[in-house]
């Protein structure tokens, strides 16, 4: 029986699995997620692809803002811009998917640095203005460009191609997605591994010191801005496919709040609490949605406040997870974990 | 050019400006006594609206006692958010303080809309509405009763943080806090004023905002996110400073929605103040007349 954490080299204290069984049950995991379009209905499989999407966002955040440290307000803005670049490289150039999504993300990650500039003057709540700022001029260009981004009308989105074959249902853009999320898992859980990702650490834990320990603090700053907004771009993009049509009203602020939502209830500064968070904070509306029809024979009135209702979950979750459970779902499974680990030793 | 279209926008600025100026008062008074970012200060304004027009036309309560419930409610409202949850995060990260803020503020917008809906309801006249006549521009009696209103409250205001105890107490909290308990200032209790006073002041904001337009909805909640350019421009801890700031931001908006809009077919408007606010982050971070803080290395 494992009584603690025993570790003698640094790289036993690196590894990504901590036991031979993880790795199976990973894979296992794996299995079970790829088989999931063989039987899970489409509604659901909607639902299952919103996640993934989810996911590759919010460790994007969580690389920016959990690990990192610089409050961002301005993903609901990435990913449009991520969104938007896709669907007019897409419909303009004809380019296909396997290059307009990596050259959005790419698109995305350029503005995201720009916007990162000034983040070495200003830090903190400012930071997270400017950001703020940024999301409203973002929305402001995307109406006004209309030769770009069909303006209010909106872009419609091309269906992905691989050869003759059409990505265009729920169940070929589930493999899209999942294909991209599970990279864009892996290159994160690897980021940290490396001296890139420790130098983020570093500056979200004390910048100053960080500074004196060598880091470029601009250079940092910027690349994990460009990353975060990499992926936010790439999930954006990634979006576009699914939705098929886009507008700018795709992505309002509350997009925004819905994700920095989710790293802050799954976990700052863990990949694992954003994926948490990603599931929950999706499956929220619709397991409010369930509660509700199942309610609505005695309250015939529920179902229409389902948004406020939403609303009024999120807000309270969130609260109730920053007051309680600063660390989010992640260190609760965590300690969850260890406490059995350890039974009926625990202390 | 015509002068008495300039005009007119200048007018309708200060009188939009004036109610930042409100707002952003309380953002900047809660800033300074407890370093909270408030992010829901629109929503605060937005429940103030709410409640006054509850009791202005389903109680039919005179306008003056509808107004000192309202303030009541409000207060009230503002103690409980601080005791309930902003204290037990006093010392967290900024992020947790900015996100908490947020929750809050999606709450309040569900409970408005689960009580009200999302439709506009019409907000009783409390003022006369017909137009007087001020050079050449006719201007509505409502516009000069919100600017009276926000000057009488700006005054009382300054003169609370001047000459009163509890005033005086605030301020010592805003300026040291360790300082300020071993004097006997229960910081606790400062920090509750605040909040207090900062609703109550949104919710005059809200009141106003109600009678000029002539009814209010869920939009109102936007106030919030318009007056961080007003204390980013004025300086996110002078109260002087979100005053003038917010009459500039007002005016600008109008200015740039009155000659800008027709060129760009719409929504200069809106994004104008955001335009100021990162021109001002990139050359003015602390603001007008903000407190510099210098961090060298």
């Amino acid at each position: 029986m494992r009584c603690g954490d025993f570790k003698t080299s640094y790289a036993s204290d690196m590894t990504i699995f901590e036991s031979g069984f993880a790795r199976v049950m990973l894979g296992l995991f794996l299995c079970l997620l790829f088989s999931l379009p063989l039987y899970v209905p489409g509604y659901l499989l909607d639902i299952v692809n919103r996640i993934g999407i989810a996911i590759i966002g919010a460790i994007g955040l969580n690389i920016l803002t959990g690990f990192t440290g610089q409050i961002s307000l301005g993903n609901a803005a990435f990913m449009a811009i991520g969104a938007f670049s896709c669907g007019y490289l897409g419909t303009k150039f004809g380019l296909p998917f396997y290059l307009c999504i990596p050259l959005a993300g790419l698109i995305t990650a350029f503005f995201g640095m720009f916007v990162g500039i000034p983040s070495l003057r200003i830090k903190g709540l400012y930071l997270a203005m400017a950001t703020l700022a940024a999301h409203f001029i973002v929305e402001f260009l995307i109406v006004k460009w209309e030769s770009v981004t069909g303006g209010v009308a909106g872009l419609s989105i091309p269906a992905p191609k691989l050869g003759s074959f059409v990505i265009d249902t729920d169940k070929s853009i589930f493999f899209l997605i999942f294909i991209v999320a599970i990279i864009a898992v892996l290159f994160a859980k690897n980021l940290f591994r490396t001296k890139v990702g420790k130098a983020f650490v570093a500056i979200r834990d004390q910048a100053v010191s960080a500074e004196v320990m060598g880091v470029n603090l601009l250079k940092y700053k910027l690349l994990s801005f460009g990353i975060s907004s990499f992926y936010v771009g790439v999930a954006g993009a990634l979006m576009a496919y699914q939705a098929k049509i886009i507008s700018p009203e795709t992505f309002p602020i509350t997009i925004a709040i819905d994700y920095l939502g989710m790293i802050i209830i799954g976990g700052l500064g863990s990949i694992l609490g954003s994926i948490y968070g990603a599931i929950f904070i999706t499956l929220l509306p619709e397991l409010l949605r369930m509660g509700t029809s199942a309610l609505s024979g005695s309250f015939p009135d529920l179902i229409n406040k389902l948004a406020a209702m939403k609303e009024l979950v999120f807000g309270l979750l969130v609260i109730i997870f920053l007051i309680f459970e600063p660390n989010g779902m992640a260190s609760r499974w965590h300690s969850i974990k260890n406490y059995w680990k350890l039974y009926p030793f625990s202390h | 050019m015509d002068i008495t279209f300039l005009l007119q926008l200048i007018i309708n600025g200060l009188v939009v400006g004036s109610i930042y100026a409100l707002v952003a008062t309380g953002f900047v008074i809660i800033y300074k006594a407890t370093s909270a970012l408030n992010l829901a200060q629109g929503e605060f304004l937005m429940v103030g609206a709410y409640i006054c027009l509850n009791l202005l036309s389903k109680y039919n309560l005179p306008f003056w006692q509808a107004i000192l419930i309202t303030f009541l409610f409000s207060a009230v409202l503002g103690m409980a958010i601080e005791r309930l949850i902003l204290r037990p995060l006093i010392g967290s990260h900024l992020i947790s303080v900015i996100m908490v803020t947020l929750g809050l503020s999606s709450i309040l917008k569900a409970l408005i809309q689960l009580a009200y809906g999302t439709d506009t309801i019409p907000f009783p006249e409390v003022f006369p509405s017909a137009p007087v006549q001020i050079g050449p521009i006719p201007v509505s009696q409502g516009y000069l009763y919100a600017i009276g209103c926000v000057s009488i409250l700006v005054v009382i205001l300054t003169s609370f943080f001047k000459y009163s105890k509890i005033g005086v107490a605030m301020r010592a909290t805003a300026s040291n806090q360790q300082v300020a308990l071993s004097m006997g200032i229960s910081v606790k209790k400062m920090f509750a004023i605040s909040w207090a006073i900062a609703a109550i002041v949104s919710s005059v904001g809200g009141v106003l905002l109600g009678t000029i337009r002539g009814g209010i909805d869920m939009s109102l909640s936007f106030m919030g996110l318009k007056v961080l350019p007003v204390v980013i421009l004025g300086g996110l801890d002078s109260i002087l400073g979100a005053i003038v700031g917010g009459i500039i931001i007002g005016v600008l908006e109008n200015l740039s929605g009155g000659f800008i809009d027709p060129l760009v077919g719409g929504g200069a408007k809106e994004v104008a103040p955001y335009i100021a606010l990162i021109l001002i982050l990139m050359f003015k971070p602390y603001g007008l007349f903000g407190k510099k803080k210098i961090e060298r290395v």
